[in-house]
């Protein structure tokens, strides 16, 4: 009982007198969560554009990102680092190769499962390449692309705290001097603010979808 | 607030048409050589492979053929854009493929949204079209197409490809996953639809007893090869040859010189005419 108190005191405390750091940190997990999935975005999409629309890419491309998604995110990290050293540069890299294969693969579903009745009466109504593209068939992939990103950004929340490691701040800092002091008041805000955030971005992901996406409910 | 059409005739012809796919050891559609008249509801048929489809689909320039000319209303269909000339021809096949992320009245909307039609003209056409296919538009206007039942979203389907009043309809089975009760139904008001406005359709069926049912004439296809093209009387009381003979064996007693569908569509031309004066009058949006 008595510890319980002590941890919510500790844990008012650390708010109390670490304030500006703890928002420095979510605010560092943040951008670098969207810096890697956006930069996995711009090139596993137009990735699995291609991989949809040319079978023999698709075989290629999907064996080594789903390659990728074997090597654990820490030895990619650590390999990263030896590539090119510590800091935001190689967590972003890794935490992209991460990010890539679930973008990559349900981009590639989401355009190759366009119906094809769908994309004839398309055609036969008079609506041209480029129309039927951006009008039909990027509607028609979006909920598997969205539900890509989504799986995308919750696995780099949870990894970005790895990134602390190499020097990348973010959550993980915290939670890694927690570790370090056996403080946990620490280990407890970083552990909760990870799964905070990423029950966060899911709940405004699916919004998103319900607002974007009508015809899906 | 439809354009005026001038009749053309003949409305679509087709002369020494040939289609060879690559890789193919035949000819799909082989020599085919045609004429139909404006207004007319031509319906084809035959087996599966029998060149049906193609020939269908090369009207609206899906495929393209390997040699022959296909004239619609005095042009040329190869020095159209394809693009363009697609946007004149309405088109309706099995699947339907209604956009799934539209609703009933985007769906509709879509050929006269790429005519650049005002939203009032459009919002206008939608609920004439709607009340044409029997579809309540305060019911059905928002509803996305997974909200509808088959037959409804193939009336939806043919509601889109009657939106901007097409000189040209091209129907690839448009009832054939629809089930027998509902399709009857749907058979007759294509029937009222097209005798009310008295547009070209040109509908591909592998159902004999449909054909006869809705064709001012029926061309029977097998091999790539036409067989007999001529009224269901004409078809009924003298087939051209063996083939036709088995096809109408095929579909049993009703459709021989004797049977109901032959009085069904008694006097051929006329089988539109009498529905359309039966039940034409409430059709008017």
């Amino acid at each position: 009982m008595g510890s319980r108190g002590d941890l919510l005191v500790q844990i008012a405390q650390y708010f109390a007198t670490h304030g500006s750091e703890y928002v420095h940190a979510v605010v560092q997990h943040v951008a670098i969560t969207l810096a890697a999935t956006g930069a996995a975005a711009v090139v596993a999409v137009p990735a699995g554009i291609a991989c949809s629309r040319f079978p023999r890419v698709r075989g290629f491309v999907t064996g080594v990102f789903s390659t990728l998604r074997i090597i654990p995110s820490l030895a990619v990290l650590f390999l990263c680092i030896s590539l090119i050293g510590v800091g935001e540069a190689p967590a972003i890299l890794a935490l992209a190769l991460l990010a890539a294969p679930p973008l990559l693969i349900n981009t590639t579903l989401g355009f190759s499962r366009v119906p094809g009745a769908v994309l004839e009466t398309a055609t036969g109504m008079g609506m041209g390449v480029a129309r039927i593209f951006f009008t039909v068939k990027v509607p028609l992939a979006a909920p598997l692309i969205i539900a890509g990103l989504k799986t995308a950004l919750v696995e780099v929340i949870a990894s970005a705290t790895l990134a602390a490691y190499i020097g990348a701040g973010g959550l993980g800092t915290i939670i890694f001097t927690g570790l370090g002091l056996l403080r946990s008041d620490l280990l407890m805000i970083g552990g909760v603010s990870v799964a905070g955030l990423s029950l966060v971005v899911s709940a405004l992901i699916s919004w998103t979808e319900k607002r974007l996406l009508p015809w899906e409910a | 607030m439809m354009d005026v059409l001038t009749p053309v005739s003949p409305a679509l012809e087709f002369h020494h048409v040939t289609k060879r796919f690559p890789d193919a050891g035949y000819n799909a559609v082989d020599d085919v050589s045609l004429s139909i008249d404006e207004g007319e509801l031509v319906t084809l048929v035959g087996t599966s492979g029998s060149g049906k489809t193609t020939l269908l689909k090369m009207v609206n320039r899906l495929y393209e053929p390997t040699a022959g000319q296909i004239v619609l209303r005095g042009h040329d269909i190869m020095a159209a854009d394809p693009v363009q000339l697609r946007r004149g021809i309405g088109y309706v096949i099995q699947q339907v493929g209604l956009f799934p992320h539209m609703t009933v009245a985007e769906n509709i909307a879509v050929v006269p949204k790429l005519l650049k039609w005002d939203s009032a003209r459009t919002g206008a056409r939608i609920d004439e079209l709607l009340q044409l296919v029997q579809l309540d538009s305060a019911e059905f206007a928002r509803r996305y197409p997974a909200e509808l039942s088959g037959g409804q979203q193939q009336r939806v389907g043919l509601a889109r490809a009657l939106a901007v009043d097409p000189a040209l309809m091209l129907l690839d089975e448009p009832f054939g996953a629809i089930d027998a009760i509902t399709r009857d139904g749907l058979q007759n008001e294509l029937l009222r639809i097209h005798a009310a406005h008295r547009r070209t359709y040109l509908f591909v069926t592998h159902d004999i007893r449909e054909a006869f049912k809705l064709g001012t004439r029926v061309l029977i296809m097998h091999g790539g090869r036409v067989q007999q093209f001529a009224t269901p009387d004409e078809i009924a009381a003298a087939p051209a040859n063996e083939f036709v003979v088995e096809l109408l064996a095929s579909a049993g007693t009703s459709v021989g010189p004797s049977g109901e569908a032959s009085v069904e569509t008694s006097g051929g031309m006329s089988a539109g005419t009498s529905v359309g004066t039966s039940t034409g009058d409430d059709v008017r949006g």
